[in-house]
């Protein structure tokens, strides 16, 4: 038997800190440390030498003064005697509005095109594959160029849209006319949209500044309550069915607890809508959208739809064909089989690049820049930075408040990402 | 059995039947016609959907597209030619604005008679990128090389200057001396490709070439420390000599050297070219010199980064996700916002550096942290065990990676560094918002601006956007060129 001897502690040495792996990364760390500790002290102390030179002193007092611009597009209420804090507010719900928006058309839009490519129609495949790389492989500002050119100078002005007697008379067509039921108006002053109006309104309630109205917080909750509704239905179905091996009928059951709720409260609220109508030169009633926020919003959404329409192809590519062959053996019908064994180990695949995409829409939608949109960047990193002079303070916020959002949309999507994940043990 | 046999011969058959054709509906076109268009109730309707578009979508823009007039003036002449051959009513686009405004929309405002200095630097880009992107000679590498030749020939003549021939024969003249020393066709253009950041910025703007060529000498400076220092002391205190050598030359070395040899030839031709400012950038010249800068920058950024987000020292792996994440959570127009607006704060007071400088540090700074979250899913898709594997070769950190997982992970992250790339090409146009005249935006309004041109939208858009178009798809192209040649499983 022999016995194993501990070996001899070494005796510390400088050479050491280089060649000796257990002190090498403190030494490396240390190092970088202090390099990057330098770095830092010198930016801040040319900032603050720079700041006194100018006799400027950093302060986020101005968001509390008078803003004194107009904004087009206010979801918030807003005049111009607000504060710059306020216009900011007005600028990021812009932000929010177009981005969420935004995500949701070019998710419909990219599923559908990344499916439509995976066709087995050979036309429908090309096009597709023309969409695709036509919209993939051109800058987004040009999209966004391109739409607002579209709705500035292709579109008809408010007067195409009028219908005099003589024209009546004689049988003319209007050179220009609303479309979707003759409700929707697209002119080259913006397009005009059907208003939600209730006639018996509950009114609103304010929080801070906010006001909310309490018809949308009413129909929320119906929607939502009929929506858990029509889950303890299908759910209590599902116990009869493993009970007595027969389901009951649920789909007049379903429609009803879906859809009676909501009409109930519409009608008791006494919904109705606001349809725009030309009135002298102009459009009147209905809700303005403008040219701005149409461009940017239709040019991120072709442009984002390219992009996810390729993951989801590739989402849908990554499942093995043996996945489909084992389901119709177990004879799942072809719908089924997309919903229970394709769609969620395909979502695996999509959601994480997915969830990139909308953070990149999000973040391109500060080029609003390019049509004057009120965006984040127009209020905050425009006209409030020109007015008040306060570069630094101006950038710091705007770049702050890009990062929450982005981390709130990565963090949300992350957490209904762990949803779908695969559930290992 | 025998008997059996010859008793049943006589109904057996000795030749095949000869199959019979398909019917008519299974062959040919009109079998693809029905497998491929008109396979079923949904797919015919798609069909004729598609069909429909594509009809409605010819409608409106052929007519456009070919009464297009090439040879006018301005718009309204265009606007007249379209109704003297078409009718008043046609429609017709004016493609006599990109022939007109061609040189603004490539070159910006830089001055007309250098124009053969962004087309040199742009040729010699090609001869430069040669050896990066192909391996081994082939017959097409060897005709693009005999057409760039050309090409600057043609351009020497054209405008009279020599410079461009002296440097395409110095190049040949180094590499055919390489070649002859072992170095193989096009391996041994790798030392004009090192050089070419130099060489570029020379060309493009100008002024003394002893300027670039200090620069330069600094680089070989680091690693003949570096060489000298790792042999005796090994490699990480090697690469620290070299790079303290570097930076102790550049601050100290580079300027005596760099205005004596200045004071020595002056003004004189091969050693001078005339100075081009920054706001004399514009149009394609920009987009290229921001995006080949930008690309060439951010990969070796971008690897540092991913391996710091992966290193086990937690001081420097807090510092790469932290840069990572906030890069990756702000817009570009922000980060561009910065360059113009308060790069100044941050700088000792009365310094002042260039706009196009700036902007491609920031470009290049977003690209990295984008890189490094692609090549750092690369790093983690590669198995443990190679990890294990290089350790047990007994490989230090910096030659593991270098052999063993570098080139595994960057081979798997081709598609995301390419679209990546594709990205910061398309990126280039936000430029204009901090004053830069881009090809886009800058330029087309430029052009808008003039008064025979008011008024004319699709044109520009549509030229500008077919070469972004090229530009993009061939990258993308070339990635799956390269992941094709790359691929090690199937064979």
């Amino acid at each position: 038997m022999t016995m194993v001897s501990d070996t001899p502690k070494q005796r510390f040495r400088l050479g050491m800190l280089v060649y000796d792996t257990r002190y090498r990364s403190i030494t490396i760390q240390t190092v970088v440390g202090i390099l990057f500790m330098a770095g830092a002290w010198w930016l801040i102390d040319n900032l603050l030498s720079n700041l006194a030179q100018l006799g400027k002193s950093p302060s986020f007092a101005f968001l509390w003064n008078r803003a004194g611009y107009d904004i087009d597009q206010t979801l918030i209420p807003y005049t111009n005697d607000d504060t710059h804090f306020r216009a900011m507010l007005v600028g990021l719900a812009n932000t929010i509005l177009v981005s969420v928006l935004g995500c949701i058309a070019a998710t419909v839009l990219g599923v559908v095109v990344g499916v439509l490519r995976l066709s087995k129609n050979w036309l429908i495949g090309r096009l597709m594959t023309v969409y695709v790389e036509m919209f993939r492989n051109v800058p987004v500002l040009l999209w966004i160029l391109v739409v607002f050119a579209v709705f500035t100078d292709v579109t008809p002005s408010p007067n195409e849209f009028r219908v005099t007697e003589s024209m009546l008379a004689e049988g003319i067509e209007p050179k220009a006319s609303k479309i979707v039921f003759d409700s929707v108006a697209i002119t080259n002053r913006g397009t005009y949209i059907p208003k939600p109006l209730f006639e018996r309104s509950l009114g609103a309630i304010h929080i801070g500044f906010m006001p909310i109205s309490l018809n949308t917080l009413a129909i929320l909750a119906v929607v939502l309550a009929s929506f858990l509704g029509w889950r303890a239905l299908l759910r209590h179905a599902t116990r009869v069915q493993e009970e007595t091996g027969e389901r009951p009928t649920t789909w007049w059951k379903s429609l009803l607890v879906l859809f009676a709720p909501i009409t109930l409260l519409l009608m008791a609220l006494g919904f109705h809508l606001e349809i725009p109508e030309l009135a002298g030169f102009n459009f009147k009633g209905g809700i303005r959208v403008s040219n701005a926020f149409m461009a940017l919003w239709l040019g991120l959404t072709l442009y984002t739809a390219a992009f996810i329409a390729e993951i989801v192809r590739a989402g849908i590519l990554a499942v093995p064909k043996g996945q489909t062959e084992a389901a119709y053996a177990l004879g799942f019908r072809p719908t089924l089989t997309m919903r229970l064994v394709i769609l969620p180990q395909a979502l695996r695949v999509i959601i994480p690049p997915l969830i990139s995409q909308f953070l990149n829409l999000t973040k391109n939608s500060s080029l609003a820049i390019a049509v004057s949109y009120m965006d984040l960047r127009g209020t905050l990193g425009g006209i409030t930075l020109n007015q008040t002079g306060r570069e630094l303070e101006c950038m710091l916020l705007l770049m702050l408040i890009y990062l929450a959002l982005s981390l709130l949309i990565s963090s949300v999507m992350n957490v209904y990402n762990s949803f779908v994940k695969l559930k290992e043990r | 059995m025998s008997d059996t046999h010859a008793q049943t011969e006589l109904f057996v058959r000795h030749e095949m039947i000869p199959p019979s054709e398909p019917p008519a509906l299974e062959t040919g076109a009109i079998k693809w016609l029905r497998e491929n268009l008109f396979s079923g109730w949904l797919n015919t309707i798609l069909t004729i959907l598609g069909l429909l578009v594509v009809f409605g979508l010819a409608r409106l823009f052929l007519p456009w597209f070919l009464h297009g007039v090439w040879n006018a003036n301005s718009l309204g002449e265009c606007r007249e030619i379209i109704a003297q051959t078409w009718g008043p009513d046609a429609s017709g686009a004016c493609w006599a604005m990109i022939r007109e405004r061609w040189n603004q929309f490539m070159f910006g405002f830089y001055p007309r008679e250098l124009y053969w200095r962004p087309v040199l630097a742009l040729l010699f880009l090609l001869v430069g990128l040669a050896p990066v992107l192909y391996s081994e000679l082939s017959s097409k590498l060897v005709a693009a090389g005999a057409v760039i030749a050309a090409l600057i020939v043609v351009l020497a003549y054209n405008y009279g200057v020599w410079l461009p021939v002296g440097m395409l024969v110095t190049i040949a003249a180094v590499s055919a001396i390489l070649d002859a020393r072992g170095a193989k066709w096009p391996r041994n253009l790798l030392w004009f490709s090192a050089l070419y950041p130099a060489v570029a910025f020379w060309l493009l703007w100008g002024g003394s070439v002893w300027l670039p060529f200090v620069a330069v000498l600094g680089f070989v400076l680091g690693f003949i420390v570096m060489r000298l220092v790792s042999a005796q002391l090994g490699a990480i205190l090697g690469a620290s000599a070299g790079a303290v050598a570097a930076v102790l030359w550049w601050s100290f070395g580079a300027g005596p050297l760099d205005e004596a040899l200045i004071g020595m030839t002056g003004t004189a031709r091969p050693f001078w070219l005339q100075t081009v400012t920054s706001d004399q950038f514009g149009g394609f010249v920009l987009a290229f010199t921001i995006g080949v800068t930008g690309i060439a920058a951010s990969l070796p950024l971008g690897i540092l980064l991913a391996l710091g987000r992966r290193s086990d020292m937690p001081l420097v792996k807090v510092i790469s996700v932290g840069f990572i994440e906030f890069i990756r959570g702000v817009p570009l127009i922000t980060l561009l916002f910065v360059a113009s607006l308060l790069l100044n704060y941050f700088l000792p007071p009365g310094t002042n550096f260039d706009i196009i400088l700036r902007v491609i540090i920031m470009v290049t700074l977003f690209a990295a942290a984008y890189i490094a979250e692609v090549i750092r899913g690369g790093l983690a898709a590669l198995p443990r065990g190679q990890y294990e594997a290089a350790a047990a070769l007994g490989l230090d950190y910096w030659k593991s990676m270098r052999l063993v997982i570098l080139p595994q992970a960057l081979k798997i992250s081709i598609p995301g560094i390419v679209s990546t790339f594709i990205g910061l090409f398309k990126d280039t146009t936000l430029v204009v918002f901090v004053g830069l005249l881009d090809p886009l935006k800058g330029i087309t309004d430029a052009v808008r601006a003039a008064i025979e041109w008011k008024g004319i939208y699709w044109e520009p858009y549509l030229f500008v956007g077919s070469i972004f178009f090229i530009v993009c798809f061939s990258m993308s192209r070339y990635s799956m060129y390269l992941e094709n040649k790359l691929k090690r499983e199937h064979r």
